[in-house]
């Protein structure tokens, strides 16, 4: 009996602590919940020997809670009144982003201030009723990862079946405590709706939702406007949906700003309307990223490399990623393709992606292949790297082939060497087609670098 | 996948690095390239929880709930939620080389960055191919350093260059003897003198045990050198010295490492190999080489401490020494 009485006091002191995201749950748990109080009294006889079939997994959120409201409530008047004053706060829970203490912790003290009415800890229970309290370990009220509430919280299990990377989005705390409030049903769901209508297919709601989880605070009418104000700009629905796929911030920029963003680059890069719009939607970062890379790129090309305006246009057109690309690599690969290649500059134009860095891991060159020339902009890890790696693979190439004394890049003289086939092709390739020896010739000559 | 592969990731092995990179760098491209080949692996099975939760008795007429114990699918394990499998790896790099020279690169990973101290301690010889330029001299010994002088090199002959060498070798070789700190008088040190295999086991300033010419062909030449407690600008400024001696001038354009130790160019790994299968296969045919030569390299050690030192004061020499010659007499 002492026992009993030590896990009841426990029970109580748990019961008071009932974590914030309490009141931010389903409704339709809250009301059976509510049914399945009623139903308690009659169920206290039999003990828990045996155990049974399972139940469906949607009613385990619930019966969490039941477990937390039996001991609270066993009378079913008390239960209902909580379902009713929680749901109003559910309802007040979704249009707040901070976290609410005061309106959570307003609950408490009413449903504490019932607590000794009914249940005192020193009020002895009948062994049956003691053996159906269900003591649940209760849920950290303040945890740096959202493991801890993944498995108590639908909207968190929804978003992971969807494929959103939680590991990455509890790393900001407003995003974690923001999710954590929303409920799947009312807010999520609209805005899922409105990405699918937008043309976002499911398996790529996982990768936009854990960079943009910010959408959902936003309204949905400035959502449509903006996808309005895009298309009153002929932009079509599936440009749309590309721009929003590749940038996923997009649609968090108001009007004005996607305005003024397109008005600089039509105005810096002199393009005609049509060509920008192909360039914005090619590179939507451009709309999302800072313009002051984009300006630095510009002077350099113009005034250090010495490029004139048209070539730049070219450039840029061929490949929109020359804007956003890092300009102390891309001056070093100049200053290598430049004055040791001895490549002019109207070479260089035709063939922009030698400056470009693209991250290229070894061994995976192979399908890089097939996307390198269609894709101008590929996805980079987001760890920083320091690797200049296509300034290496040029220098390896070109030393090569100097070696052979098959350095020709001058299309007018024999044996010319393409130059975008100088870093474009995989290994293999390179070795049987262009320089016309075997692998492992490539490889001593590069140990002897 | 991630922990079997991580079991195979334990020991030495070395790299190609191309001049240019930085060795730290170098280190974590690597670093990041076997954690992209451990969280790649197949993601294990979704973890189950036991719960006990109301559910409904069979067997009773009633619509009763009982707590009843469930498995249920929990999602604390995925790998949405927990974020990637292996996010750092202990790996650790053996004698550095500086930004612009290339060439064989000792890494270890795991518990074998404890085997980098061990070859640390083993003091072993390294190789070089330096390559030098006569006629100009630079501030930093480069080709990229600030011009400080222009010299004529026609006066410059195979045969000077070699009797140079041969200074600078017999030079350090007083050096190698001296900083061994052993009495060259006794039978061991003089047989071990004769062998080669003289070493100071402990800290001493760069020496080089071995020097030649392999070709030359003014203003080029190229030099092996077999050196210890090295650094690459020290290797600079030695080709720098011989233009001096020469009575000429010189630069370094390239100094590159063929050996450290016993890893050669062959086991160096390229930079399109630095990937978690190639590593793995690298540290499992360097493993038993690894084993051998620090086993041997220890008991070597260990012997040459019990030779008897010349460092010993006079007037203490006769009776120790008797006293240490006897106990080398046993064995």
């Amino acid at each position: 009996m002492v026992i009993l009485k030590v896990t009841l006091r426990k029970m109580a002191l748990s019961a008071q602590q009932i974590p914030r995201w309490f009141n931010s749950i389903k409704l339709s748990s809250f009301i059976n919940s509510v049914q399945l109080t009623k139903r308690f009294p009659r169920a206290g006889q039999t003990l828990s020997h045996g155990f049974s079939a399972p139940t469906q997994s949607s009613s385990d959120n619930c019966c969490l809670r039941w477990g937390f409201k039996t001991y609270w409530t066993s009378s079913s008047r008390n239960s209902s009144q909580d379902a009713d004053s929680s749901r109003q706060e559910s309802s007040a829970a979704h249009h707040t982003l901070l976290p609410c203490g005061s309106e959570h912790s307003g609950r408490m003290p009413s449903g504490d201030s019932e607590l000794p009415l009914e249940v005192s800890p020193l009020q002895p229970v009948s062994e049956e009723e003691a053996a159906l309290i269900s003591a649940h370990a209760s849920l950290p009220a303040a945890s740096f990862t959202l493991r801890d509430y993944v498995d108590h919280s639908e909207t968190l299990q929804q978003l992971v079946l969807l494929g959103v990377d939680l590991s990455k989005i509890e790393k900001h705390p407003d995003a974690a405590n923001l999710l954590l409030r929303l409920d799947f049903e009312k807010d999520i769901k609209q805005t899922l709706l409105f990405l699918k209508d937008l043309g976002l297919e499911d398996n790529q709601l996982g990768a936009f939702l854990t960079k943009n989880y910010a959408i959902f605070s936003e309204d949905l009418e400035n959502l449509q406007i903006r996808v309005a104000y895009l298309q009153s700009k002929n932009f079509s629905k599936a440009d749309i949906t590309q721009m929003v796929r590749n940038a996923p911030f997009l649609l968090n920029f108001s009007v004005e700003r996607l305005d003024n963003r397109l008005g600089f680059f039509q105005k810096e890069l002199q393009l005609s309307v049509k060509k920008t719009r192909d360039l914005v939607v090619r590179l939507p970062r451009l709309l999302t990223g800072s313009l002051e890379p984009v300006k630095e790129n510009m002077k350099v090309y113009r005034l250090e490399f010495g490029f004139k305006c048209n070539e730049v246009q070219h450039m840029i057109t061929r490949i929109p990623k020359m804007l956003t690309a890092n300009k102390k690599k891309l001056t070093e690969t100049f200053d290598y393709v430049h004055n040791v290649m001895s490549i002019p500059h109207h070479i260089i134009v035709r063939f922009p992606q030698l400056l470009l860095c693209f991250h290229l891991a070894p061994g995976k060159e192979a399908w890089r292949l097939q996307t390198l020339m269609s894709v101008p902009h590929l996805h980079c890890s987001p760890e920083k790297r320091v690797f200049n790696t296509r300034l290496f693979k040029i220098k390896e190439r070109h030393q090569f082939l100097t070696y052979l004394g098959r350095a020709q890049y001058d299309p007018a003289k024999p044996n010319y060497i393409s130059l975008d086939k100088l870093v474009s092709i995989p290994d293999r390739v390179f070795c049987r087609e262009i320089a016309k020896a075997s692998e492992k010739d490539f490889e001593k000559f590069l140990k002897t670098l | 996948m991630g922990s079997a592969g991580l079991a195979r990731l334990q020991g030495l092995f070395a790299v190609y690095k191309p001049p240019g990179l930085k060795w730290l760098h170098l280190r974590d491209t690597v670093e990041r390239q076997l954690l992209n080949g451990l969280n790649a692996g197949k993601p294990p099975a979704p973890e189950q929880r036991v719960r006990f939760l109301l559910g409904p008795v069979e067997g009773s007429e009633k619509k009763e709930l009982m707590l009843t114990a469930m498995s249920v699918p929990s999602l604390t394990t995925h790998r949405l939620v927990r974020g990637p499998a292996f996010t750092s790896l202990k790996i650790g790099v053996g004698h550095r080389l500086d930004v612009q020279a290339s060439g064989v690169l000792v890494l270890g990973v795991g518990h074998g960055c404890r085997l980098l101290t061990d070859m640390y301690d083993a003091h072993f010889t390294k190789d070089y191919m330096v390559r030098g330029l006569l006629g100009k001299a630079t501030d930093n010994f480069c080709e990229d350093g600030r011009l400080v002088e222009k010299t004529t090199y026609d006066h410059v002959s195979r045969e000077k260059l070699d009797r140079i060498l041969a200074v600078i070798q017999g030079s350090h070789q007083k050096a190698l003897v001296m900083y061994s700190n052993l009495d060259l008088q006794s039978q061991e040190a003089y047989e071990m003198a004769v062998g080669g295999m003289l070493r100071p086991m402990n800290k001493s300033p760069m020496l080089i045990t071995g020097i030649r010419c392999l070709h030359f062909e003014p203003p080029e030449f190229l030099l092996e050198v077999q050196c210890m407690h090295e650094t690459q600008q020290q290797l600079r400024k030695l080709v720098h010295e011989i233009g001096l001696e020469l009575k000429s001038s010189a630069i370094c354009r390239q100094v590159r490492r063929t050996r450290d130790g016993f890893f050669t160019l062959d086991d160096a790994l390229l930079r399109t190999q630095w990937d978690l299968h190639s590593i793995q296969d690298a540290i499992q045919d360097a493993a038993p080489r690894v084993v051998a030569e620090l086993r041997k390299n220890l008991r070597s050690g260990v012997d040459s401490q019990q030779l008897p030192s010349a460092e010993q004061p006079q007037h203490s020499k006769g009776p120790s020494s008797t006293v240490q010659g006897g106990s080398c007499a046993k064995h």
